[in-house]
Parts: C-alpha cells; sequence; structure tokens
C-alpha cells in the first residue's frame, strides 16, 4: 500500500486512515455542494455523515468512490489518492448508493456473479463466491429469483452484498435503510456491525440521527458542504448538550406556572412541548443540575403544584442536530 | 487497462443483457414486431404502386427493411442505456476496478444479438413470402457482415444519445429525428430515380441508400458495383467519428 500524501491529514494513530479527506470543494451551476470538506476516519471503524438533504453527504461519497472530481481538494483510501489513482482506489472500496445498483431483471445469484466475474473471479470459484454472499444475507433461497420480485429490504441486502463481492477495505453506504421499514432497516443495521466486527471500514451518510447513534464510532455532522462537528456520539451530546430539566404538572393548567418558576429558577429561555404539558429547559454548560432541580422542587411544593414527571436527561441527539445544522447554527454558513 | 482485460469485462457485460433476453424475452417483441409491420405493410400497401407488382416490390423492399430494422434496434439500445445510466447499476460499474469503457462495450456486444435477430427475422419473413437469395453463400456472408457493420457503427450513434439525454423522451425524440430522414431518405421504399430531383441529391449520399444497395446487390445476386466499399467507408466514418464522442461523454457523465 503506498503511503499517505504528504498533505493528508494525519490522525494521532500511528496506522494511516482508511479515509482522508482535505478542503473538498465541489460547485454546481448555481450551488455549492461542498465547501471545504475535512474528514479522516480511522480504519475498522463506523463513522457517520449526518446531514440534512442536499447537505453534501451524496457528493462526498461519490468523490471518495470515484464517480466524481471535486473542484478542490484532496482525497485517499487506505492512503490511495483516489483522484490521482482512480483504478487503485477502486480495488480497495465497494459502494452502495443511494438508488439500488442491482439489475431488476437478473436473478440474485446473477447479480453477484455478475459482480465477482468483472472483478475476475476465475470461473468456478465467481459462482462460489456468488452463492456464500447469497448465504450470509439470507438470501439463498430467493437467489434464483428476478430481483424485480425481492422487497426492499431484500434488495437492499443484495445491494450491499454485490459491493462485498470483492472484500473491499472500505464500504461506503449512502442512505442504506432509506425507504425500509424498521425490521429490514434493524436488519441493515445488524449487517453493518457485522463488517465492522470483521474489520471493514464503513462510511455510511445518513439523516436518521437514531442511526448515526446505533451504529458509528464516529459522527461528522455536515451542513452547507461542510463539517460542523465532529466526535463520538457522546462527544457530540455533551458538546452542545448540555443536560436538560423536564416537568410535567399533573394539571395540565399549571403548565403556565411551571414555567414561570423553572425561567425564574435557572434564568434560562424555557420550552413547552406542543400538547403544552411538557416544560423543559437547557441548563446552561457548568450547572449544577441537582441543585437547580431541588431549587424548582421547593418553589413548586409552595405553590401548591403536583409534578407527574421531574428529571434531567442530556440532551437528544436530535437536539445536538438542530442546534448544529438549525437555521441558527453558530456556524458560519459558505451561502 | 489493457486491451484483454477490457474485452474480458466487455464480454461478461454483454452476457449480462443476454441473460437478460433469456429471462425477459417480451423486451425483444417491439423490435421484433416493428419489422414484421413494416414488411406486410409495405409490400401489400405500396408493392402494387411502386413496383406495379408485389413480387417485384418484394424483392426490392426486403434488404431495405433490414437496415431500417437494424437502425431501430441500435437505436433502441440507445433507450436501454439511457435507464440503466439513471438508475444506480452504472454507478457501480464505474466504482468497480473494471475498464471505463467495458460496460459501454458490453452493451453494443449485448444488442448485436438484437440485431441479428431483427435482421435474420426480416428476411425469414420475406422468404415465407417469396423473396429468393440470388447470390450464393459468399455473397449472402458479406451482406451479413455488412449490415451487421453498419449497425455496430450506428450504435455508437445510439450510445451516444444515450448517454447524453437526460430522459428517456428526449432519446426518442431524438432517435426519430434522425431514423426518419436516413430510412425514409433514401431508396430503401421508393428507388432512387422514381424521386423528385432535389431528394435524388440527399438520397445518393445517405448512408442508408449505399447500405441498401450493397445489400440488395448482394442479396440478390446483382453486381454490386462502388456500394460496398461506400458503405464500409461510411460505416468506419460513423465509428470513427461516433465511438469517441460517446466515450468522452460517458467519461464526463456523473
Amino acid at each position: 500500500m503506498t503511503s499517505p500524501p504528504s498533505n493528508s491529514v494525519q490522525s494521532a494513530s500511528a496506522r494511516p486512515n482508511a479515509i482522508e479527506a482535505e478542503g473538498l470543494v465541489k460547485r454546481y451551476a448555481e450551488t455549492t455542494a461542498l465547501a471545504g470538506l475535512d474528514l479522516a476516519v480511522p480504519p475498522g471503524s463506523v463513522w457517520g455523515l449526518l446531514g440534512p438533504n442536499g447537505a453534501g453527504k451524496t457528493t462526498v461519497i461519490r468523490i471518495l468512490s470515484t464517480l466524481l472530481r471535486p473542484d478542490a481538494g484532496h482525497a485517499s483510501v487506505c492512503g490511495v489518492d483516489v483522484l490521482r489513482r482512480p483504478e487503485q482506489a477502486r480495488a480497495l472500496i465497494g459502494l452502495t448508493g443511494q438508488f439500488a445498483a442491482v439489475d431488476e431483471a437478473l436473478t440474485g445469484f446473477e447479480n453477484l456473479l455478475l459482480v465477482a466475474r468483472l472483478l475476475e473471479f476465475p470461473g468456478r470459484r465467481a459462482r462460489e463466491r456468488a452463492g456464500e454472499l447469497l448465504e450470509r444475507f439470507g438470501l439463498a433461497e430467493a437467489g434464483g429469483r428476478l430481483v424485480r420480485t425481492y422487497s426492499g429490504g431484500m434488495r437492499r441486502r443484495l445491494d450491499v452484498a454485490a459491493s462485498l463481492v470483492g472484500t473491499p477495505a472500505v464500504l461506503f453506504l449512502d442512505e442504506p435503510t432509506t425507504g425500509l421499514d424498521p425490521r429490514s432497516r434493524g436488519d441493515v443495521w445488524d449487517l453493518v456491525r457485522g463488517l465492522a466486527a470483521g474489520g471493514t471500514t464503513v462510511l455510511l451518510t445518513t439523516q436518521y440521527l437514531e442511526e448515526a447513534d446505533q451504529l458509528s464510532q464516529g459522527i461528522s455532522v455536515i451542513d452547507h458542504g461542510r463539517v460542523v462537528e465532529t466526535g463520538t456520539p457522546a462527544q457530540l451530546k455533551a458538546k452542545v448538550g448540555r443536560q436538560t430539566i423536564e416537568l410535567r404538572p399533573v394539571e395540565r393548567d399549571r403548565a403556565g406556572d411551571v414555567e414561570e418558576i423553572v425561567a425564574d429558577v435557572t434564568g434560562v429561555p424555557v420550552v413547552r412541548d406542543r400538547e403544552g404539558g411538557l416544560v423543559s429547559a437547557a441548563l446552561p454548560l457548568g450547572s449544577r443540575a441537582g441543585a437547580v432541580l431541588a431549587a424548582v422542587a421547593a418553589r413548586l411544593e409552595i405553590a401548591g403544584i403536583e409534578v407527574a414527571e421531574i428529571g434531567v436527561r442530556l440532551a437528544s441527539l436530535d437536539e445536538v442536530f438542530l442546534a448544529l445544522t438549525g437555521p441558527d447554527a453558530p456556524v458560519e454558513a459558505a451561502r | 487497462m489493457n486491451p484483454m482485460r477490457t474485452a474480458r469485462h466487455s464480454v461478461t457485460l454483454a452476457w449480462r443483457d443476454i441473460v437478460k433476453f433469456r429471462h425477459t424475452p417480451d423486451q425483444l417483441l417491439d423490435i421484433l414486431l416493428m419489422p414484421v409491420t413494416f414488411v406486410l405493410t409495405f409490400v401489400f400497401l405500396f408493392g402494387n404502386a411502386v413496383s406495379g407488382d408485389w413480387h417485384a416490390y418484394l424483392r426490392f423492399v426486403i434488404p431495405g427493411i433490414a437496415i431500417q430494422a437494424l437502425m431501430f434496434a441500435s437505436l433502441g439500445s440507445a433507450l436501454a442505456l439511457n435507464t440503466d445510466l439513471r438508475d444506480g447499476v452504472y454507478d457501480r460499474f464505474r466504482s468497480m476496478p473494471i475498464a471505463r469503457s467495458a460496460p459501454l462495450i458490453g452493451h453494443i456486444l449485448g444488442d448485436s444479438v438484437k440485431y441479428a435477430l431483427s435482421v435474420v427475422l426480416v428476411f425469414a419473413i420475406g422468404a415465407a413470402l417469396g423473396f429468393r437469395f440470388g447470390g450464393g453463400v459468399p455473397a449472402v456472408a458479406g451482406a451479413a457482415g455488412l449490415m451487421m457493420a453498419f449497425a455496430l457503427a450506428t450504435c455508437w450513434i445510439g450510445v451516444l444519445i444515450g448517454v447524453v439525454a437526460r430522459t428517456a423522451e428526449t432519446v426518442q425524440a431524438l432517435s426519430m429525428v434522425l431514423i426518419f430522414p436516413l430510412t425514409f431518405g433514401s431508396n430503401v421504399f421508393v428507388p432512387t430515380a422514381k424521386l423528385p430531383g432535389w431528394l435524388q441529391a440527399w438520397v445518393r449520399i445517405n448512408p442508408v441508400t449505399q447500405v441498401s444497395d450493397a445489400v440488395r446487390s448482394l442479396t440478390l445476386g446483382l453486381p454490386a458495383a462502388g456500394s460496398v466499399p461506400s458503405s464500409l467507408a461510411w460505416s468506419a466514418g460513423i465509428v470513427v467519428v461516433f465511438a469517441p464522442l460517446a466515450v468522452l461523454a460517458y467519461r464526463r457523465r456523473g
């Protein structure tokens, strides 16, 4: 394997990153899809690219998988420059795009056989490899049927199987569970975990926070074509995330009073949920949540308000996401 | 990427096309039905009017309809290619360590089976109606070779359209704009001498006229004169211009 280019971002660890990107820029006539995006994914991990629609996730995947050339920047996979040595890079990667890249007019088996033959597996070995993957992805029985008859989940599994025929070191999954029912989604998640356990580096894009939270060791939150935050799910939650106190009065019409008390004690903006029963406030970093809660409880007691729920929790990844990518996100957007 | 590997990848991708015909033979229906309709319509509707006798017209028109069927089939490839490019299958090929042009070449190889089928069908219907080969085996083989060469050349125009067009409708519109002047503005259906003077000028230089003349002469056993070399020259010329353009457009796409 060639050494990474000198201008790449080196991680602290001795092993080169499985995926590196630096300053990727891609402009289209009217829009800027990527505005200087950096990425460094350690080998053997599942990394999530999280962002709203149009944030540039798919563009990143297309550049890394050699389908698209950026206007500026560098990218490498396992130390191989994807722009200068695309042929070599293609031997290292597998791609499962957003739209199923399987041929509906072929059977599942034939789809995998086609890929195996293109990768120059010798005759019998190609058939064996196709059979192995069908087995592994729970498609052995459906293998002889035309893909046209497959369910969405089966197609997706076949698609992933097809990108694994050549045992790639790095797998790109572009929104692997979009449009799948919850059970199929769970299947795909299990599959991704299994791959990572086997040492494959997986870069997946998703707009589902839960998915990134469940699967990835690291997340890059993307908005307007650049990374606005990077870290483990826990780090991200802690970073934005402050703790939040939540209270729900037994009688809903006292929620207004509760709101007043919480605002008074914490001195921060207080929100009520849509039904108006749940009052919550995000505490400033460094607050002592226990003391705040005790103070609020005491005031409630004096006011004679009974609460059904009271507690402290970490911000959810959803709140993190909204805080980072929302219209008033504290980030210079590249527009 | 060396030529041997390109060839292997292309053959594998052609295999994909052929397996698809086997699974879904009805996709052959349109390219097979068209020639049948044309033969029956022209022979019986216009045969007497053009040649005074439909038997004589049959001998005249069958080779030309075979060429037309080829044009339809090879531009039909454009549609299939365009559809393929728009779903994710080609993204997979392009992200694999295979020759860049293999998907295009494979597509053409696979489709050449369709081309051969459509030509055989036209001559088979012709034979059933009384068309007789007068040229002997070498001449007929030569005619088959000329037609294949022409089909493999024009399909690069189809590939270019398929790669460049954004929608299937565009593919169809462009194909029709090409096919109609080329096939109807030729001597496929009406002998050149019976056409108005201004049209004759175009008909004489039209490659379809050259190829029809050559195939007609070879299959009927008539002297072919210059039409054989000139149709080969046309085929070569079309490949030289359109194959690089198509490959270039394909590489740019994405």
